[in-house]
């Protein structure tokens, strides 16, 4: 977990607010530049679906973590930060679970124990430790709009690319021809780790020809 | 993130642990306040949520089943209608086909699973005495592993004709439903477990075996006051 703390590069002008919000969708995207939250990325990528309900929940819950954690940034002592942050998204976490419950019970049932484990997603603590508590609330919410986005962006891509591959659907839908052998491997937690190397490839290879240009 | 203020002195080190116990109190207040304003305001819709699952369940685990009526089993180990569950006591479903022949009744079970409670739903047949039906309601198993209870057919066909046979007074069940292995099953009360979701399945076969044993015969002596009324159609 500390490690995706550690990796998480400050800006190195003070940036425009737009540019808060787009860091997180491309230059410094959780999953495919800074590389945390590799938990619940491997794991609910399996299909489109799953990865999108997945990140929509995460983005909430770090929207709302980010919030809290800012308003109270000049309250909370720097010894129990974060206890109290683990707290406050813990907090959102459970109103989560009780929103999806309540939107529908085949969707719960379908995210199972995914939503508790949002918890441990260390997207959502690094943001709060990195930035939330270290800046105000209007930059603290397009921080974390941005960041959730770019996990939501992240997982999707993921999880299309497997569920093409590993049952031939997108969605749901038949994508792919009968005749397709569909790769098991894919739906399969290896999938997981194959597909999001294939992912940190790509981007790296378009940041060093962007350095090399 | 790394620098930790080291505190010397008593009197700032008194002052800091107050700081801190405010602050921890304080967030503790205000997340207990937002968490039990969601839930009194999603509970209801939750509840309702539910039941309609469960309703709509009866049909999965009914093969033919077109209506339904609630019934709960009260202290004296009488089956009565109801029309909406009160209190704790057991509620199972009976379910009826077009022209209102009673087909069966539908069983709530619950157990511990792998990572949580499991709370499942089965069919049970009076007239030909066996299981015809399971649906898994509510479940945390790992998913990929655990939650294959929900998805291997070779699993979900234990539960199309799983004998539930009664002795011959009728008093208890001849056989208890018991889990075995994969592969092992030799017997028409066995439920055939999963590899790679030992625990979970295990624990279905329990939970069957532990409900079919009190409910079974209780259903099974009762099973002309399930059936309705020629003026209640």
């Amino acid at each position: 977990m500390s490690a995706g703390i550690t990796k998480h590069t400050e800006p190195k002008a003070d940036p425009s607010s737009t540019d808060e919000f787009i860091k997180g969708l491309w230059r410094e995207n959780p999953v495919f530049v800074q590389v945390v939250g590799m938990c619940p990325t491997l794991a609910v990528s399996n299909s489109a679906q799953n990865a999108l309900a997945m990140g929509l929940a995460t983005a909430f819950v770090l929207v709302m973590s980010n919030i809290l954690v800012s308003a109270l940034r000049n309250f909370i002592p720097k010894e129990v930060r974060i206890a109290s942050f683990i707290l406050v998204i813990a907090t959102f976490v459970t109103i989560v679970d009780y929103a999806i419950q309540a939107i529908s019970v085949d969707l719960h049932k379908n995210l199972g124990a995914f939503i508790a484990l949002i918890v441990v997603n260390c997207i959502i603590l690094s943001r709060a430790e990195a930035f939330a508590s270290k800046n105000g609330i209007g930059k603290s919410i397009l921080d974390a709009m941005g960041m959730g986005l770019g996990f939501v962006f992240a997982l999707f891509c993921l999880g299309a690319v497997r569920e093409i591959l590993g049952n031939g659907t997108l969605f749901g839908i038949a994508v792919l021809p009968e005749s397709f052998e569909k790769w098991i491997i894919m739906i399969l937690p290896a999938g997981g780790f194959f597909t999001l190397a294939a992912w940190l490839l790509l981007f790296n290879f378009f940041k060093l020809k962007k350095a090399k240009a | 993130m790394s620098q930790q203020q080291t505190i010397s002195t008593p009197s700032t080190a008194d002052t800091s642990s107050k700081k801190m116990l405010t602050a921890m109190v304080g967030i503790g207040v205000i997340c207990a306040l937002l968490i039990v304003l969601v839930y009194d305001g999603t509970k209801e819709r939750i509840e309702q949520l539910r039941a309609e699952a469960l309703e709509k369940a009866v049909f999965r685990v009914l093969p033919g089943v077109s209506s339904s009526q609630m019934f709960e089993l009260g202290a004296d180990g009488v089956f009565k209608p109801v029309n909406k569950p009160e209190g704790k006591n057991p509620i199972v479903f009976a379910g009826y086909n077009d022209t209102g022949e009673f087909l069966g009744v539908a069983i709530e079970g619950s157990g511990q699973g792998y990572a949580d409670i499991i709370r499942i739903l089965y069919g049970y047949s009076p007239e030909t005495q066996t299981i015809v039906g399971f649906y898994v309601l509510e479940s945390k198993e790992t998913p990929g592993l655990g939650d294959k209870i929900e998805k291997v057919d070779h699993f979900l066909a234990n539960f199309t004709e799983l004998s539930a046979k009664l002795t011959a007074d009728f008093s208890k069940i001849e056989n208890q439903i018991i889990p075995v292995k994969q592969g092992a099953k030799s017997n028409p009360w066995e439920v055939e477990g999963i590899t790679g979701a030992t625990i979970s399945s295990r624990a279905i076969g329990n939970i069957i075996g532990e409900s079919t044993a009190t409910m079974v015969p209780l259903i099974f002596a009762q099973k002309e006051s399930f059936k309705k009324n020629p003026d209640q159609k």
